[in-house]
């Protein structure tokens, strides 16, 4: 592999493992960014990016990005579900990566739900 | 579907959806005899042979929330607009291999696109998956295997931000050293 080490890699897990004896390393947050084709043919890609980006950027470690296929809904893509722990999951539609900022700085960080994307809440049920 | 990475985003996370533990997706990028291509090989569950006759239909599709398939038919699509073509081949039980040949010089060949961009969001979004990834450019190779880095980072998933960060800029350090042009 490239000229970063393995090395590289041994610091970094010192690093976490020093992390976790101060947190409890829950996850708070689980945020699924659809991937179906029509997801990634919308700009999926570009979403799942800028929420990555932002994680990176804030350094929060409580927030866990997953990815999933169609649900059916194609014209609605990109989709992204935000799903705060004992709170109702939250599905936002038409998804760009400046909305996925917004959505991840107010409503992930906050606590604000971003009602103007919001498609619907709970979770669907796949036939 | 304007990039070839979109394509190569797509093709893995059907990879996924069938149950994959490692992924392979290999790009060779050959000037000498014009040609490009993309393999991504998985160890899912595949599927039937009569079934794989009929993956380049776009209204065949194993899902149940829509009657259209539309990733295969469109990278197939992709690959024949630019003197190429795709070939599945599957066993069940056992995995699917995908090939997609261009021409790479051919001026309706779409980009490579933002690979980085396609195997950040892999890795994060399926920590479990092992993703390796091989790209040559004539004589000039890039891989990454996540094994490697998962057997070192032990206990700390492999989508945590700091690993992330790291094959992040492995990956960028590596696709500017084989020099791509794709």
């Amino acid at each position: 592999m490239a000229k970063l080490t393995i090395n590289d890699l041994k610091k970094i897990k010192e690093k976490v493992h020093k992390e976790m004896a101060l947190r409890d390393g829950t996850r708070r947050v689980k945020v699924t960014v659809h991937m179906g084709t029509c997801g990634i043919a919308s700009g999926a890609n570009e979403v799942m990016d800028a929420i990555l980006q932002e994680i990176e950027e804030t350094g929060v470690s409580d927030v866990f990005v997953t990815t999933s296929g169609c649900m059916g809904l194609c014209s609605r893509e990109p989709l992204v579900t935000v799903e705060i722990i004992n709170k109702e999951p939250i599905k936002y539609e038409h998804m760009n990566p400046n909305k996925m900022r917004q959505v991840f700085r107010k409503h992930i960080l906050e606590g604000e739900v971003q009602t103007p994307f919001v498609l619907a809440r709970g979770t669907e049920v796949v036939k | 579907m304007l990039e070839l990475a979109d394509h190569i985003l797509d093709i893995s996370e059907n990879s996924v959806r069938a149950g994959a533990k490692i992924i392979e997706i290999t790009i060779e990028e050959d000037s000498a005899i014009d040609l490009l291509t993309i393999v991504i090989c998985d160890d899912g569950r595949g599927i039937k042979q009569e079934e794989v006759n009929k993956v380049k239909d776009p209204f065949f599709t194993t899902k149940r929330v829509r009657r259209v398939g539309l990733g295969l038919p469109l990278l197939a699509a992709a690959a024949e607009m630019a003197g190429g073509s795709m070939n599945m081949e599957s066993a069940e039980g056992k995995g699917t291999k995908l090939t997609a040949v261009f021409k790479l010089g051919h001026l309706d060949r779409q980009p490579i696109g933002n690979i980085e961009k396609t195997l950040i969001g892999l890795i994060a979004g399926n920590s479990e998956v092992d993703f390796c990834y091989k790209h040559r450019c004539g004589k000039k190779r890039f891989m990454l295997d996540t094994r490697v880095i998962r057997r070192e980072i032990e206990d700390v998933p492999l989508n945590h931000p700091e690993v992330l960060k790291y094959i992040r800029s492995v990956i960028k350090e590596g696709l500017g050293s084989i020099e791509s042009k794709a």
